[in-house]
This record gives structure tokens, C-alpha cells and sequence, in this order.
């Protein structure tokens, strides 16, 4: 057991039923009777439905059901729901438009549900969707954010004029305006965060279930939050009784974010599983997971940067206009607000800084949360223009970083942009990850690189994020519609095995391992007797699910809190059998003893005796299990700088990724191997978005360019280089597990820190990503960087 | 995808007569594009005439200067083939390049010349090489054989029957891989033949294509540095998200030249 508690490299718990093709997703799942749901999808961006007649298809052989979004209608079911409501400049909540599960009069983006056809047969329904007449008056789209807000453009929604969900700002303007008055030098620049597709290996699937003699609604569904997913369904979609309905999310091929929300398609099926009292399934194909997926990113931002003479940052202003798609998605409007500006003081002691931030209506998949959700996006901001500062005032890069970081001696630091970071070594992780990098020669590389006609850079990123959002006092002033925290409920069996229920949805992140560490380690329990359950409405009491990095720091707590209570109680047991007063009683690893004596009991004996009270307080409850709800006193903010070194073949673009140096703070680790997997996955993904991926609609009919993985540049294996990871270890001070979070880190910092290799190799700060060998090339020639050999 | 009838004839004849006598038939071999096609219900034939269960199309053999694959080769057997290695180095290469291990181990030689993707690898090789098809019906040459976007000379029921390729005195193929997909963004075929230099495009152009001007280049001197200056015209490139006709033009010269360097070893 030694290697098994916390801070040991354990073998993940659940790869072996995911290796052997044993794991269990929603599509593996097949209820009696099932019948099958297919969507006939909008071919048009932006369209007025003039009429639909499904009376072909409902004749067709197989098919139980047609409906339309009247249907639903008169139905009196509620359009989907944004959960965050931000408030504009002047204190209005934001526009969110109906989100109706199926579309009734008009279509507004390449995929919109237009009908869906239940059959017996997938094929059937298909068939069948394919028999439905559908006659459109084709409206002009708009899909980019810059056109949108022009007058005159398209108008997605009657109800958002000018297609304005809101007009936000954060920081202290005056101040602001004030710190660039007395600069020395105004750093600017233009920056394009591109939209991606999450693409989770496992598509979206669902399964509604109806079970009228309970008057019980059972759905699978891969979720990342399924309580919360019952929430909304019964409060404010369905308008459903809470206790009459399960939601399980079994195992969930990754999410990135995308599995977060509640969508159309889930809500369907459960609707038409009610109507006509039979299972109705749906599982998304590829196509539709590119067409319908929350996307993420797209934004378009202006950024200033007010230094002095000596490179100290003195203000901030950043002016952004973020792509929400033709609606508002679940958690949409807090990720270009709440979750991106008040990330804008970067690892910095700016004083002052000032966003703006215009969201945006257009006709493409609506836009929210992915791995990272606004922090990536911030930190691409910052990290960009710090970068470019040092390069204009001709500063060695690390250098004014280092002039800028908030001082270890600093903490807890009140930010000019609400956070109050609570713990961190910046400049300790810079000159690990420079000494890792072999920062200092740089130079002679550039130099060989240069003989052989290449291109070489070099690029810092020096991220924070906040993590585990909380607490929910705090987020509820800011519009949240929920709670932040989580729950847990450990219960022992008589054997001295355990159960351990977390709120907390693990959908590759290895919480079954993770948490099992945890209560390995604090109750001494074999990691082979303890199973971490999750993802069920009905097993587990309650839960917020896993976004943000969240559940080590906000569910990990929870069951420390739990496990606390447990020993609280072993305690008194442990007094009683031992016939010795319960202050005299200690605990340390699963044994409890009388201090000063050799007298011991394990916590196996303990919950025997819970169970099998023969022998027992008689003022004690029976029964070793203990609740716990965390509510965190702050975000977490892990940190931590990754250098990216590329090389560029000036006669094509290419650009190889000659190393990567990753040094990340994510407070105490509890499994080292699973942190460092989750490191080189957001890496994996950060390269992603600044080299490979991007969505791109044609501007003129809205369609979906990259709607499949041929023209949608997914990373590979063979783009990836081999990564140097290390860790600093400053416990998070508000936590009992000192932790703070690692799952997003790796794709909040990689696209800083390669664009800024690619620029420096480059010269030039124009480049948008992801910087693929073709845009590289047209930099090369417009610098005439060519190398003169070719 | 649609229902169909499936077949597996062991004979050309019988392909060629279930072929026929189907309302409107296709052939299928590796399936590699064909069966995405179906999946996504863009294409609806009657029948499906499975080519791979007929033993005389399969097979590599290499004779009298030259190398003939069987139309039902898999990418893989040609990619690991010792003739074709010994024979034709650039080919083994240039189909081992092809996809993805899957993908090297279901689709075939015929399939990707029969269905002539202007992004497709092997087009290179039958133009560069010189190489003739062979069909159930009769000999093709391979400047005749590819005649425009996913058009060929093969006429409604011929099925290719095997490539035969003459053994060139060195050759060379590069590939510029489109990120996304892996297929040939640009890939020129560079061989030096008993009838002077051929130079061979794929990718970057609606249809592989011979560049004339470089064969010419390199006919006076087989050497990376002969190519220096030759263009290629934009208007006549594919133009995509992913690569402009300036770029695709580009990439042509610098993809040729590193394909002469291949063939110099
Ligand atoms: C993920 C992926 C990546 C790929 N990457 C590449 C790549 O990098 N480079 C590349 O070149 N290709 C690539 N391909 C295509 C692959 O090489 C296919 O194998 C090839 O294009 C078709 O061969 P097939 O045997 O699969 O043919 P099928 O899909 O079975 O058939 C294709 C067409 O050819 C016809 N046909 C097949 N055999 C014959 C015959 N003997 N006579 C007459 N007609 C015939 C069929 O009727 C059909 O119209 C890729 C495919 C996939 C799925």
C-alpha cells in the first residue's frame, strides 16, 4: 500500500476495461423496445421555413414517428437554456433568443434540427428523413463576428438587434486610460483566436426512457455533468419532476467541453421517449458532431499594452468581439466574460486593465466552453503582446516577463481584474523551463538552423488560469444560474471495503484512480477494495460535474471533507472498543490507537463493528458512511511557463516543433503519471489550435468547410514532439489537498507559446492561426525569408 | 448507406457478366473509397461486384525490366514487396506512403487508378513511370488512361487487371501531404526511362499531369539545381482551404526537386 496513497505514479484503475474494449458508452447501451430518433438537418445557414410535409415519410416502411418543431410546440416545451446571464454595460441582462429543440419557423446555422423521424431502424429513419419536403426561403448568412456587427448585416435574431447578445466590460477604465497617458511605449496588436471542434473520440448519444407505471424517466446520455443535465431538463426545459428522473452518464469517450451541455437532440429523445412510451435513441455521426457540437474560441480581439521606459507594465486594454453562434449554448455567455477577463493580469502586476467584450450572434454552431474555456483565449492575449513588447523595446522576452511577475512574497495578490491569487512561484518555473529549454543556446541553434535554410524561434508562455470556479456566493452575483460546489458520500461495507460517490464525472481524466489514492492514502484502504462511483443521478446523491479543472480541487475536497467524517466516527467506535476516552484516541493511516499505549484497532475492525454493532456506543448511530458538500473559499491558480522552440523549412512552411519545455504548478500532485498525461493531451490539443485545427465556414453561403477530419487537421501522433515536463510543487493554501488543477493547462499554454516560436522565427507578429504550412509560406514570401538555396 | 446486392465472383468473366447484368453495378475492390461513399448515402448502386476474390488479379511479379502489380495489391504488399524495392525503390515508397496502416492494408492498386483522386498517389507513378494498365479488355497507356477529375479511359464494365511498370533507371517520388487528409497536397514522380525523363504531378492539379518544361530541364542535366526557375502556373492548380494555386504551384518546384534528390539516392 506504500506506493499506492498520494504522490505515487498508480497504474489508472479503468484503462484496463478501455484497453480491452470492455468499457461501457451510451451507444453500447440498448434498451427493449428501443426505437431510433435521425435529424433532418437545415442544408442552409439562414433560411425562413416556408413549410415542411412529412406525409411521405411518415408512411414509410419502419417509422413510428415524425415530428416538428410544432410538435414540440404544442407540447409547451421549453427552448434550451443559457445557465449564465451576463449583464451588459448598462446593467441589461443579455439577449438570449429562443433555442427551440427543434427549429419552427426559422433555421439559423448548416445543421439546425429541422424534424426527426423515430423508426425502427436507424436506416429506416434515414430513409424516411430523406422523404420530408422542406420548402426554405434562403436567407443571406453571416458567420463571422466582423460582418455581424456591421449595419446592415443579416439579422440572426429579430430579438437581438445588431446582433448583440451584449455589450460587456470589465477593470477600471479611468485608470486604464490614465496608466497609457504616462506610458513610455504602447504596444498593440490584432489578434485572431481561431474557432475549433472538440471532437471527442465517443460522438454525442442518447437514450430516452419512459417508464409510465413509475410515471419515471430514465436518460443516458454522455454528459460530463449529469445531475446538472437533470437539472435543466426538469426546471427548465421539460418542466419534469426532479425525483422522477435519472440521468446516467456511463463511460464518456472525452468531452473537452463539448459534453457540458444540455443539447437539442438529448431533450428530443427524452421528449418523443415519453410521447410515445418506447426507448428513442440517437447517436451522432461524425458530420453531425462537426455540425452540431458546441464549438470553441473565435475571437477577434484589439489588445494595448501601456509600458514605461523600463518595460514595467503599467495598463492593459483589450477590446474583443466573441463568435456565440446562432444561440446562446449552455455556459455560452460566461466564457468570453467571466472565465476570459479576468484572466487579463496574466502572471503581472499590471495595475490597471480595461476589456470590453461584444458577443456576437452568427449562423454557425453555437460556440462554448472547451478545454479551457476563456482562459486559453486570455492567455493568448497576454502572452502574445508581452511578447511583442519585449520585441519592440528590444528586451530579451524572459526578461520583462521576469520584471513583471507578481513576487513570491506577494500573496495573497488582489489583481486589478477581481481574482485574488492565492499561491505561486513564476519566476522559479521561468528559469526551470529555461534551464530545460537551454534557453541561453538559442542562438547557435538559430545559427545552424540558418545553414541549413531554415527558419528558427523561440517562444515563452507564461500562463495562469483559474480553476475550480467558486465560490458560489460569488459566482451567483455574476449571474451564475448554479452552484460551484461538489459533493461526495463515502460508505464502507462491513468487509471493510468501500464505496466512494463523487459528483464529479470522470470522462478520461482517471478519476477512479485518482480518488481511490485519495482515500487509500486517508483511510487506509487497499486501492483494490475501494470503487469510486460516478456518473449516475440515482447512485449519486448529488454533483456539478467536471469542467474546469475542477474536480480534484472542489470534488477531491469534498471527499476529504467526507473522509474526515469517517474518521471522526471511527474515532468514537475506536474509543469504545479499546475502552478509552475519544480525546484519547489518535489516528494516523487507517489505525486508530490510544496515545501513550500500544493499543490499536484498524479501520477494517471499525467497520465491521459499524455494521455488526455487537459490541457498541450506545449513544452511536450503526454504519460507517459520511456526506460531504465543498463549497472552495477561491479559485485555484495553477501556473506555470512553457517554452516552444520550432524549426521552418523556408521553401515550403513547414514548421517542426524542435522541443517543448513544460514547467507547470498545479500545487500538490497527487498521481504524478495521470498529471503528466493530462499535460501532454492539452499540449496536444494547444499545438492543435495554433498549427493545425480550425473551423472555416464559406462566408457567402455559411456552409461548414471542415465538416469532416479530410479537411478538419486533427494532431497526429508524427506532429507532436517529445515533451520535457517538470513540475514546482506551492500547495494551494485554501484546499485540504493543497491542490489546484492540471486539465486544461497544457491548451491554455501551448498556442502562446508556439505562435510566439513561429513569429520570432518569422519576424513578424501577422500571422493568424493555426499557422499552417501555407500561411507560414505566404509570411515567408510577403518578408522574403526564403532561403536563398531554393 | 442503401441496400445493394453483394457478389464475389471468382472470375473475370463472371465480374464482368454480374457487372452487366445489374441495373446500375460497381465494382468494388478495397472499398476504401467506395465504402465511405455508401456510408454517406452519396451514391446508391444496385450491386456491388467484389473484384477481390478473383485470383489472376492479384499477385506482384517482376520480369523482363518491369514490375506488374496485380490490380486486387494491396498498398501494403507493394510497400514491402522485395521486387518491388529491389525494382522500383521510389514505388515501394510512394505506397507505403499512402494513408494509414489500415488504410495500406484494405485499398489497392487498381481501386486508386481505376478511381483517379486527383490527390492520389499511385497516378504519379503509372504517368511517371510510363506504365501500362492492363483491363479485361485490353492495354492502356498510362498517358492515355487519366483523362481528367476522377476520369479515366476505362469504359462502363472494364476492370483493370493489373499495372504493369517498366523498371526505370533511377526514380524518385516526394509528397507534400495536405495536413488534414494525408493525401498528396503535391507529389511529382521524377524517373529517368529507357525513353528519356518523365516528370509526373499529382495533387496539384485537377488531374495528374506531365511537366514537360522540367523533363526538358532535366534531360539536359538530372540535378536538383536544373529545375531552378521553373514555374508552374497557378490558374492551372487546385485551389482550397488548404493550399491556394500560387501555394500548390510553389510547392511543385521545391517537391520536385527534392524528388530528383531522392532519385539520385
Ligand atoms: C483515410 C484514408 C486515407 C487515404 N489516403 C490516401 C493517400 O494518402 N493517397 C492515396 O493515393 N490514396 C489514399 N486513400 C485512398 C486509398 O488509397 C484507396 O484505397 C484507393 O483510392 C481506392 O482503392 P480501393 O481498393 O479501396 O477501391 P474501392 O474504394 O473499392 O473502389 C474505388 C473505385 O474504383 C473502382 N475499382 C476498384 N477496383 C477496380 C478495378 N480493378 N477495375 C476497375 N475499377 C475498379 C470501384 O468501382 C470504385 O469506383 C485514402 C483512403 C482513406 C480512407
Amino acid at each position: 500500500m506504500a506506493n499506492q496513497g498520494i504522490g505515487q505514479a498508480v497504474r489508472r484503475k479503468e484503462d484496463f476495461r478501455f484497453i480491452t474494449g470492455q468499457g461501457h458508452y451510451t451507444d453500447d447501451i440498448n434498451r427493449p423496445g428501443q426505437l431510433y430518433a435521425v435529424f433532418l438537418r437545415s442544408p442552409h445557414a439562414f433560411a425562413k421555413i416556408r413549410s415542411i410535409n412529412t406525409d411521405a415519410a411518415r408512411k414509410m416502411p419502419g417509422v413510428v414517428a415524425v415530428y416538428t418543431g410544432k410538435d414540440v410546440a404544442a407540447d409547451k416545451v421549453g427552448g434550451l437554456i443559457c445557465g449564465w446571464t451576463v449583464k451588459d454595460k448598462q446593467g441589461n441582462p443579455h439577449k438570449a433568443p429562443r433555442h427551440d429543440i427543434i427549429a419552427i419557423d426559422h433555421v439559423r446555422h448548416v445543421g439546425d434540427q429541422v424534424a426527426v423521424v423515430i423508426a425502427r431502424s436507424t436506416s429506416e429513419a434515414r430513409d424516411a428523413c430523406e422523404a420530408i419536403e422542406v420548402d426554405y426561403d434562403v436567407l443571406a448568412p453571416v458567420t463571422d463576428v466582423r460582418s455581424a456587427l456591421k449595419p446592415g448585416a443579416p439579422q440572426v435574431h429579430a430579438d437581438a438587434p445588431g446582433n448583440l447578445c451584449y455589450d460587456w466590460e470589465f477593470g477600471d477604465k479611468a485608470s486604464t486610460d490614465q496608466a497609457f497617458a504616462k506610458a513610455a511605449h504602447v504596444t498593440k496588436i490584432e489578434l485572431v483566436n481561431n474557432r475549433l471542434s472538440p471532437n471527442p473520440m465517443e460522438p454525442r448519444s442518447a437514450i430516452g426512457e419512459y417508464d409510465s407505471g413509475t410515471d419515471s424517466t430514465t436518460v443516458y446520455t454522455t454528459s460530463q455533468n449529469p445531475h446538472v443535465i437533470r437539472l435543466i431538463l426538469c426546471a427548465f426545459v421539460l418542466g419534469l419532476p426532479e425525483h422522477k428522473v435519472r440521468v446516467i452518464a456511463p463511460d464518456v469517450g472525452g468531452g473537452f467541453g463539448s459534453k457540458i451541455f444540455n443539447y437539442a437532440e438529448e431533450t428530443v429523445c427524452v421528449w418523443a421517449a415519453r410521447k410515445l412510451k418506447k426507448p428513442v435513441k440517437w447517436t451522432s455521426d461524425r458530420t453531425e458532431a462537426f455540425l452540431t457540437d458546441a464549438h470553441g474560441r473565435d475571437h477577434v480581439t484589439h489588445a494595448e499594452l501601456a509600458l514605461d521606459k523600463d518595460g514595467k507594465f503599467l495598463g492593459l486594454r483589450v477590446a474583443t468581439m466573441a463568435n456565440m453562434g446562432a444561440y446562446l449554448s449552455t455556459f455560452a455567455s460566461a466564457v468570453p466574460t467571466y472565465l476570459y477577463a479576468l484572466l487579463l493580469a496574466g502572471q503581472y502586476t499590471t495595475p490597471a486593465i480595461y476589456a470590453e467584450v461584444k458577443a456576437v450572434f452568427t449562423n454557425t454552431t453555437p460556440v462554448d466552453a472547451y478545454r479551457g474555456a476563456g482562459r486559453p483565449e486570455a492567455t493568448y492575449v497576454v502572452e502574445r503582446i508581452v511578447e511583442a513588447a519585449a520585441r519592440e523595446l528590444k528586451m530579451d522576452p524572459a526578461e520583462i516577463r521576469r520584471r513583471n511577475f507578481v513576487p513570491v512574497d506577494a500573496f495573497p495578490y488582489q489583481t486589478p481584474v477581481a481574482c485574488v491569487y492565492d499561491s505561486g512561484q513564476y519566476a522559479k518555473a521561468l528559469d526551470e523551463a529555461m534551464k530545460m529549454a537551454d534557453y541561453a543556446n538559442f542562438a547557435k541553434r538559430k545559427a545552424e538552423s540558418a545553414r541549413k535554410g531554415n527558419l528558427r524561434g523561440i517562444g515563452i508562455c507564461a500562463y495562469i488560469e483559474a480553476c475550480g470556479i467558486a465560490p458560489s456566493a460569488v459566482v451567483g452575483s455574476l449571474g451564475a444560474g448554479v452552484g460551484l460546489w461538489e459533493s461526495a458520500q463515502i460508505r464502507f461495507n462491513a468487509t471493510g471495503s468501500v464505496f466512494v460517490y463523487t459528483g464529479s464525472h470522470s470522462h478520461g481524466q482517471g478519476h477512479e484512480t485518482t480518488f481511490a489514492q485519495i482515500v487509500s492514502d486517508k483511510l487506509g484502504v487497499p486501492m483494490e477494495n475501494i470503487e469510486v462511483v460516478h456518473g449516475d443521478t440515482a447512485l449519486v446523491p448529488m454533483g456539478m460535474g467536471t469542467y474546469g479543472s475542477r474536480s480534484l480541487a472542489v470534488g477531491g475536497s469534498a471527499i476529504i471533507r467526507a473522509t474526515e467524517k469517517i474518521i471522526d466516527k471511527g474515532k468514537k467506535i475506536a474509543a469504545h472498543l479499546m475502552e478509552a476516552s475519544v480525546d484519547d484516541v489518535a489516528y494516523d493511516k487507517g489505525i486508530f490507537s490510544v496515545k501513550g499505549t500500544d493499543k490499536q484497532v484498524p479501520m477494517a475492525q471499525i467497520a465491521f463493528t459499524a455494521y455488526v454493532p455487537h459490541n457498541y456506543p450506545a449513544d452511536l448511530e450503526p454504519g460507517l458512511e459520511a456526506s460531504a458538500f465543498y463549497d472552495p473559499a477561491n479559485f485555484t491558480f495553477p501556473a506555470g511557463v512553457h517554452i516552444a522552440e520550432v524549426e521552418i523549412d523556408s521553401a515550403t512552411g513547414v514548421t517542426t516543433i524542435a522541443n517543448w519545455v513544460a514547467v507547470d504548478d498545479f500545487g500538490n500532485v497527487i498521481n504524478p503519471m495521470i498529471v503528466e498525461g493530462q499535460v501532454h493531451g492539452g499540449i496536444a490539443q494547444g499545438i492543435g489550435q495554433a498549427m493545425l485545427e480550425g473551423v472555416v465556414y464559406d462566408p457567402k453561403s455559411g456552409q461548414l468547410l471542415t465538416a469532416s477530419f479530410n479537411d478538419y487537421c486533427m494532431p497526429r501522433a508524427d506532429d507532436l514532439p517529445s515533451y520535457k515536463v517538470g513540475m514546482i510543487e506551492t500547495p494551494c493554501p485554501h484546499n485540504p489537498l493543497g491542490v489546484k488543477g492540471c486539465g486544461e493547462a497544457g491548451a491554455i499554454a501551448a498556442p502562446a507559446a508556439l505562435m510566439n516560436a513561429i513569429t520570432d522565427a518569422l519576424g513578424t507578429e501577422d500571422i493568424n492561426m493555426p499557422a499552417t504550412p501555407q500561411n507560414v509560406w505566404r509570411v515567408i514570401q510577403r518578408q522574403n525569408l526564403a532561403a536563398a538555396a531554393e | 448507406m442503401y441496400a445493394f446486392n453483394y457478389h464475389r465472383p471468382a472470375s473475370l468473366a463472371d465480374a464482368a457478366k454480374l457487372l452487366g447484368g445489374a441495373s446500375d453495378g460497381k465494382f468494388i475492390a478495397g472499398g476504401q473509397t467506395l465504402l465511405p461513399t455508401l456510408k454517406n448515402r452519396l451514391a446508391s448502386p444496385s450491386d456491388l461486384v467484389d473484384l477481390t476474390g478473383i485470383a489472376e488479379l492479384g499477385g506482384i511479379s517482376a520480369s523482363g525490366g518491369a514490375v506488374s502489380i496485380g490490380a486486387i495489391t494491396k498498398h501494403a504488399a507493394v510497400a514491402t514487396s522485395a521486387d518491388v524495392k529491389k525494382a522500383i525503390p521510389a514505388l515501394a515508397k510512394l505506397a507505403g506512403g499512402i494513408g494509414d496502416p489500415q488504410v495500406r492494408n484494405m485499398g489497392t492498386c487498381g481501386g486508386s487508378v481505376a478511381n483517379n483522386d486527383p490527390a492520389a498517389d499511385y497516378p504519379a507513378a503509372v504517368v511517371g513511370l510510363n506504365a501500362t494498365v492492363h483491363t479485361n479488355k485490353r492495354k492502356i497507356a498510362a498517358d492515355a488512361f487519366f483523362t481528367g477529375l476522377f476520369e479515366t479511359a476505362l469504359e462502363e464494365g472494364e476492370i483493370i487487371t493489373k499495372i504493369e511498370f517498366p523498371q526505370p533507371k533511377r526514380a524518385g517520388y516526394e509528397k507534400f501531404r495536405n495536413p488534414a487528409s494525408r493525401y498528396a497536397m503535391v507529389g511529382v514522380f521524377v524517373a529517368e526511362t529507357a525513353n528519356g525523363i518523365r516528370v509526373a504531378v499529382t495533387g496539384a492539379g485537377p488531374c495528374v499531369f506531365r511537366h514537360t518544361e522540367m523533363e526538358a530541364a532535366l534531360g539536359k542535366s538530372f540535378s536538383p539545381d536544373a529545375l531552378k526557375g521553373i514555374k508552374t502556373d497557378p490558374a492551372k492548380m487546385n485551389s482550397d482551404i488548404h493550399g491556394s494555386g500560387e501555394y500548390r504551384a510553389h510547392l511543385v518546384g521545391v517537391v520536385a526537386k527534392r524528388a530528383v534528390q531522392n532519385a539520385l539516392g
